[in-house]
């Protein structure tokens, strides 16, 4: 962890940077714990760019400027930016924000006036519509697709030890799908290389040879490479032409749909007829255009709707509060209506930090519109 | 009194926002007149005999935590008292009461009296008298008087071009039986003033006798009636019962029979109505499937058989209320004592206005109530409080005194007003209030008697009153954390508490639903003497602890934002990426604060951070 002092920081202000090992499940879980901190969450849209300007740190166009580095880094990452500006996850969140008014709309309107021609059945009918608000919430949330894909999606090449892996994260290292980065030591325990697959970001990653050992050192490299296979969105298994019987049996276990079967060391002797694999031969380049093309293909079978799961963090966070607060509110509706309309205005302030405001002169409308109110 | 003298602050108009305003100014060491058509009519209650409510009760407390006077009036006048949404949560609790109007009215007569400092003299203001430099000094009197002073509040409340109509008849009147004020909104208009018109309705009044009370149902109030005041002791005016009816499909098939008579569906009428306040033709149109609406027979009174029938007021010809009046059950042979009718009046634009109420447009002229386009005789009330504690300061050459929305509803009204404005007649509402579970009717005094008592408006028994208050909930509070107990102890004492080691204090376990006086005394006996006010306070911080901390935060965000203000003479045009709607609409409010103008309707959070950023290269 970095302690950083103000005023020479990026806000202005006390800042702590975490420097943290590993990949994004690593990533996720410090988060998840600095989350369930009390005093702390996440920052609001821009807040870090907004308390720099606050703070006299930027101006405007600074700012701006900021946001343009944050810029995708290939096509699909570009048409998931753009399906979100049109507005394919704001239809869906500003639906459910009206779901939330309209209901916090029934609560207000049983609150504000008590003495009036509020239907009984009004409050009834919330629990199962706020349930059913929840489930929808928290099936979204499950579905990490949007936000890897923003991230970039992962490949691992698995197989026994020299069957040729190496050769295959090379040739695809020698495509002019590869992204070539700027940045040195990026990579530290695996070998991998970016590419831009189709307009997926893709990271593939090398990992040790498959096989049964005691020796410890080795031991670890494959118990990781499998813990990356495990997820992975692709798995690239490699078996050795030359040596086809006995290395396809190392992989057989990991063959699936998220996995597509490669026959390294194709200059050296054919894959066995019937065996569905993609022949490589790096020496010839015979194979690699193939073995993109199969890439692409499964990646846009599994990611055909990924623009509708949450794209990022802020989004997950945000839903996640307001599934939370529902999960509250239902807890509360028989019991003080006041905290259970707290908790429904806070679901429906973080869905609207997501979309934009909500404001009390919409859940009013809604209230006047549905009762007859008024002495 | 000599009218002649020069005076600290001059309040124009008798009513809840006058009343109030002429009071504060006087109890803020301010030489106070008020200026009304009719010494008999201060205090009227023009509209319902109720004072209180959701969201007007709590503002009542408010008042009272400010010294006013409106809580001590009702408690003094109060026929029927409830408190609405007892089983709701405290946060929500709604203290109401029937007034007797005549008890009411004399009420507030005794206390304006009793206030040193403040004089009344009949008249109608005609026009307000400016310096070379535009800065107020007085007022003109339509027989020619001049009054001199450093600070006016207008507070005219329906009366400026009122417009009574009842079926196809109209004339201008301010409420039936009292003359409308045309010249001072010829003078607003004549000084630019953006003004807009709105609309109010009433019902039929009903002769209380001729009323088969056996065919309604009963509403009694309280057992133990609720003061509003702290000042105020037991209630001892006599209790009497509501009665509840309904309109029924007869009375919606006379109405749609005669809509064409009604000046607002027939266009006689565009002054813009309340929505939560409708006309029963309205009511019959918006909700064709309602079988029936309610209809609340309040009385008005201990000594008149008058009786208020809430829920139908109207404007439609006479023949046709009679009509209609005779088809709800009960009302069968009631005589109709006046026929209902509805009134369009022109309002100020409160964007017009400062926190302070302060016009913008002319230094020293303060307005409040109805004249702002709120409705209700509480939010009038509240304004000319706030009002006639400005008017007094400015005199005195102090700072304005504001109250914010995390302060009360008080702060909720006046910041949605002269921020946002209205388009139809402004109430409160308690889900107006971001902060509802802090600003709470129980906690009034607690949130504003010292601020008040530092603006100068809180007199010494209510100061003394307050500190003997607040040390009982202090010393409660602190000893709260003190008394804890384990699970089983608990348990012993009746607490259906979980058996899990875990200690718990006298918060938690007053929020429980086992949770009475007498069973926590059974835990720690001291808690008997302790006053029954504090305990409540105690077990509300229980019961909100989670969210009152949040709530915390989320103000303390709300005035960080409200602590950056806005250049006044910004120049909206010359500020890059704001659309031309939102650069009009901010040229229009020019808000102070960037938490100002973070509320204006359509601002989103890129919008503030270019006016942030404009704001900053100015400065740089």
């Amino acid at each position: 962890m970095l302690w950083l002092p103000s005023p020479a920081t990026f806000t202005g202000e006390d800042t702590a940077e975490f420097h943290v090992h590993g990949g994004r499940a690593v990533v996720r879980a410090v988060l998840d714990a600095l989350a369930s901190m009390s005093g702390l969450r996440a920052a609001e849209p821009g807040e870090f760019t907004r308390r720099a300007v606050l703070n006299g740190r930027m101006d405007l166009l600074a700012a701006e400027a900021v946001a343009d580095l944050v810029a995708a880094d290939t096509s699909r990452q570009r048409d998931q930016a753009l399906n979100q500006l049109q507005g394919g996850l704001s239809a869906l969140y500003d639906g459910w924000r009206d779901r939330l008014v309209a209901s916090l709309a029934r609560l207000e309107a049983v609150i504000d006036f008590p003495d009036e021609d509020v239907p009984a059945e009004v409050s009834a009918g919330l629990a199962p519509a706020l349930a059913a608000l929840e489930r929808e919430m928290r099936e979204h949330l499950g579905d990490p697709r949007g936000e890897r894909l923003r991230e970039g999606l992962s490949a691992v090449i698995l197989g026994a030890p020299n069957v040729g892996k190496s050769s295959l994260l090379n040739a695809l290292a020698g495509t002019d799908a590869a992204i070539v980065s700027e940045e040195a030591g990026t990579t530290r325990d695996t070998v991998e290389v970016a590419m831009d697959i189709a307009g997926f970001a893709v990271t593939v990653v090398d990992t040790a040879g498959l096989r049964e050992t005691g020796n410890g050192v080795e031991g670890e490299g494959i118990r990781r490479a499998r813990a990356r296979a495990a997820a992975a969105d692709l798995k690239l298994l490699v078996a050795d032409a030359s040596r086809w019987a006995e290395t396809v049996a190392a992989v057989a276990a990991l063959q699936g749909e998220d996995a597509v079967l490669v026959a390294g060391k194709a200059d050296l002797a054919r894959p066995p007829a019937g065996a569905e694999a993609i022949a490589l031969s790096p020496a010839t380049g015979e194979g690699i255009s193939d073995l993109l093309a199969a890439m692409a293909q499964r990646f846009a079978d599994a990611w055909e709707n990924a623009g509708l799961s949450p794209s990022r963090g802020r989004h997950r966070s945000g839903l996640l509060q307001a599934a939370d607060a529902l999960r509250r509110c239902r807890g509360q509706l028989h019991g003080d209506v006041t905290l259970a309309a707290e908790d429904l205005r806070l679901a429906a302030t973080a869905l609207g930090r997501l979309t934009g405001r909500v404001d009390v002169e919409d859940l009013l409308d809604v209230i006047f519109r549905e009762f007859c109110i008024g002495k | 009194m000599e009218p002649s003298r020069s005076h600290d602050v001059i309040v124009i108009g008798g009513g809840h926002a006058g009343t109030e305003a002429a009071a504060a100014a006087a109890r803020c060491g301010a030489a106070t007149l008020l200026v009304t058509h009719r010494r008999a009519t201060i205090g009227a209650m023009s509209c319902n005999p109720a004072i209180g409510g959701l969201g007007k009760g709590h503002l009542v407390r408010e008042i009272d935590a400010l010294d006013g006077l409106m809580a001590r009036a009702i408690d003094r006048s109060g026929i029927q008292f409830r408190v609405l949404n007892a089983s709701k949560g405290p946060a929500v609790r709604g203290p109401r009461a029937q007034a007797d109007r005549t008890l009411y009215a004399r009420a507030i007569r005794d206390l304006l009296e009793e206030q040193e400092g403040l004089g009344i003299v009949e008249g109608e203001a005609a026009d307000i008298v400016l310096d070379s430099e535009g800065r107020i000094v007085g007022v003109a009197l339509a027989d020619g008087r001049r009054l001199a002073a450093r600070a006016v509040v207008i507070t005219t409340g329906t009366f400026l071009r009122g417009m009574v109509h009842v079926g196809e008849e109209h004339w201008p009147a301010g409420r039936i039986g009292d003359a409308a004020a045309v010249a001072l909104a010829a003078t607003l208009e004549r000084h630019r003033f953006a003004m807009g018109r709105l609309k109010t309705g009433t019902p039929p009044r009903l002769d209380g006798r001729t009323i088969d009370t056996a065919a309604c149902e009963v509403q009694p109030g309280d057992d133990a009636p609720e003061p509003f005041s702290w000042l105020s002791g037991p209630v001892t005016v006599p209790q009497v019962p509501c009665h509840v009816t309904a309109t029924c499909r007869a009375t919606h098939d006379i109405i749609r029979a005669n809509l064409h008579r009604s000046p607002i569906h027939s266009g006689g009428i565009d002054g813009i109505g309340p929505r939560y306040c409708p006309s029963l033709e309205d009511k019959v149109v918006r909700f064709a499937d309602r079988a029936g609406h309610r209809i609340f027979l309040e009385p008005e009174g201990l000594d008149t058989a008058t009786v208020y029938p809430n829920g139908i007021s109207t404007s439609l010809p006479r023949d046709v209320q009679d009509a209609f009046v005779a088809t709800i059950p009960g009302l069968a042979r009631a005589r109709i004592e006046r026929h209902g009718y509805a009134i369009e009046y022109d309002f100020v634009d409160p964007r017009e206005l400062a926190h302070s109420l302060e016009t913008r447009r002319i230094p020293g002229l303060f307005l409040a109530g109805q004249i702002n386009g709120t409705t209700g005789y509480e939010e009038a009330a509240g304004q000319g409080l706030v009002a006639g504690i400005n008017a007094a300061r400015l005199a005195g050459g102090e700072e304005p005194f504001v109250v914010d929305r995390a302060d009360a509803y008080l702060g909720v009204m006046i910041d949605d007003l002269v921020t946002r404005g209205t388009r139809e007649p402004y109430r409160m509402f308690t889900s107006r209030a971001e902060y509802r579970l802090l600003l709470r009717a129980d906690n009034a005094d607690l949130r504003l008697t010292e601020k008040g008592r530092g603006a100068g408006c809180v007199t010494g028994p209510r100061w003394r009153s307050f500190c003997r208050r607040r040390r009982e909930v202090e010393t409660a509070m602190a000893r709260a954390r003190e008394l804890r107990v384990t699970p089983d102890t608990a348990r012993a004492a009746g607490f259906d508490v979980n058996r899990d080691g875990r200690r718990r204090d006298l918060f938690e376990l007053s929020a429980t639903a086992d949770a009475s006086p007498v069973r926590l005394a059974g835990l720690w006996p001291e808690i008997a003497s302790w006053p029954a006010h504090a305990l409540l306070q105690v077990a509300i911080a229980g019961r909100y602890a989670g969210y009152l901390g949040r709530m915390e935060a989320d103000i303390a965000a709300f005035r960080r934002d409200e602590g950056l203000s806005l250049p006044s003479g910004l120049d909206y045009g010359r500020i890059g990426g704001l659309s031309s709607e939102l650069r009009e609409r901010m040229a229009a409010a020019r808000p102070a604060t960037l938490g100002q103008a973070a509320r204006l309707p359509g601002v989103t959070p890129a919008a503030l951070q270019a006016l942030l950023a404009h704001v900053r290269r100015r400065a740089a």
